[in-house]
């Protein structure tokens, strides 16, 4: 697990330990690269998220990481970070390993979005079967809390969507070996925990 | 509609759970982690822990309860009492917590909520308002547990929180709080309808019909209750299942 300074890394190594596993938690340059899974936590704004990564020297390895065929996981502002740029306090160029933008959620009555939503499979990804979403059902929710959501270029990248308040939003990706949810997983109990135990079962692509 | 919010509120004085009567009176129920668990298990949709005595005595003891429940809980959890910097955000974030709710540091220097918007997004930065009516449609801040008066109008105090950086609003009815006599919806629907961020309504749940007109007439995104669970009135499959019997959109929980 990348740690860059951003976000609730406790939570989710908790959570990550609760499905069985025995995950580092690092800032090394090497070690993310050389990791046999990748997770890219975050909670906060977009460019302060780059920037953080970018000062430890980590976005070269997350690259070089994402190149091979193991699982990478995005989760939150992780997610985002995914994508091109990011328009959180003006364009900021994001990892780019994923074509589209992130941008402000508009419409809702309130925002920030916070609290518990379906997750439903996007028109090109009607079968979650083999992903980190396998088993779980139309009525399983998730936790939420986010202002922007994220914009892939291509539908093929889209893996589930949701629906808030009449705004319909990205609330998983997926690109061959990676993987992002806007969501967090950590804190969806039993079915966050689910999604995360696939995870760790996820071969490559 | 989006999904209405079920948050169990434990206050906790020292090493333990209590139970209050407008925020007044204090009565233990037993150990704060104990409980945490259970509502968790039992479907709670969020946790919000309150140290009551922390903003009168200056320190928060809430810190290792919070790093003991996020062993095995896995919903958001909420942290208020006696947060007074950034740095005590720190902490109580890598012991577990995901959001704090300010009430009497954001008062006295209000500054503090956009530093911790700044640092943590606006989504971790909660505004804690303690509400007392002074009359029909007019409601006043109160600071240390309720227990002094900020002067502050709430409905404007919570519109200016916002524009600070404020992502949420804990709103309690100091009237209400621990009566069962249902909520202060007045009072709940005067911020809700009026800031664009999410309001969570605590202070008075006493029964099942509270809950819907909370939701119904108060228009509280978010709902948390305390003594109904404590003193096993409601359980929260009970509070859940006649949510969704009266239309009201709650989680499906999956056990």
């Amino acid at each position: 697990m990348v740690d860059y300074g951003m976000g609730n890394v406790a939570s989710v190594m908790r959570a990550l330990r609760a499905c069985g596993a025995a995950p580092t938690l690092t800032s090394a340059p090497e070690q993310v690269a050389s990791a046999s899974r990748l997770i890219l936590p975050g909670v906060g704004a977009f460019a302060d998220g780059m920037e953080e990564l970018r000062r430890r020297g980590l976005i070269d390895p997350i690259h070089a990481f994402a190149r091979t065929s193991r699982p990478f996981l995005g989760i939150c502002l992780g997610m985002q970070m995914m994508l091109a740029t990011g328009e959180e306090f003006g364009v900021v160029a994001g990892l780019g390993l994923i074509t589209g933008n992130v941008h402000a959620i508009q419409g809702p009555r309130k925002i920030p979005h916070v609290g518990w939503n379906r997750i439903s499979p996007s028109s090109t990804a009607t079968n979650w079967q083999g992903t980190i979403l396998e088993g779980i059902g139309s009525d399983n929710a998730v936790y939420f809390v986010h202002s922007y959501a994220a914009s892939p270029e291509l539908p093929s990248d889209v893996l589930a969507e949701c629906d808030y308040d009449g705004y319909r939003f990205v609330s998983v990706i997926r690109s061959g070996n990676l993987y992002g949810c806007q969501f967090h997983p950590e804190k969806s109990g039993p079915v966050g925990l689910c999604i995360l135990g696939n995870f760790l079962k996820a071969g490559g692509p | 509609m989006p999904n209405i919010r079920l948050i169990a509120r434990l206050d906790v004085k020292g090493p333990n759970l209590i139970k209050s009567i407008r925020l007044e009176g204090v009565r233990v129920i037993g150990d704060p982690g104990e409980h945490a668990r259970a509502y968790y298990q039992q479907g709670a949709d969020e946790l919000l822990y309150v140290d009551a005595v922390a903003s009168l005595y200056q320190r928060n003891s809430l810190k290792e309860i919070v790093r003991r429940t996020s062993e095995d809980v896995f919903v958001p959890m909420t942290v208020a009492g006696g947060i007074r910097r950034v740095a005590d955000v720190e902490e109580l974030l890598r012991a577990g917590a995901d959001k704090v709710a300010i009430n009497t540091a954001a008062v006295r220097r209000p500054a503090l909520i956009t530093e911790v918007a700044r640092r943590f997004g606006s989504q971790c930065m909660v505004l804690s308002i303690e509400a007392k009516s002074t009359g029909a449609g007019h409601w006043k801040a109160h600071m240390d547990s309720g227990r002094e008066p900020t002067g502050l109008e709430v409905l404007e105090w919570a519109r200016r929180a916002v524009d600070l950086g404020a992502g949420e609003i804990l709103l309690t009815s100091v009237d209400r709080e621990g009566t069962g006599s249902g909520f202060d919806c007045e009072l709940v629907r005067h911020v809700a309808s009026s800031v664009s961020v999410p309001v969570i309504a605590s202070g008075g749940m006493g029964s099942l019909a509270h809950l819907r007109e909370v939701v119904e007439t108060g228009k509280a995104d978010a709902v948390a209750f305390a003594g109904v669970l404590h003193y096993n009135r409601l359980s929260l499959e009970q509070i859940r299942t006649c949510a969704l019997d009266a239309g009201l959109c709650v989680r499906t929980h999956a056990a």
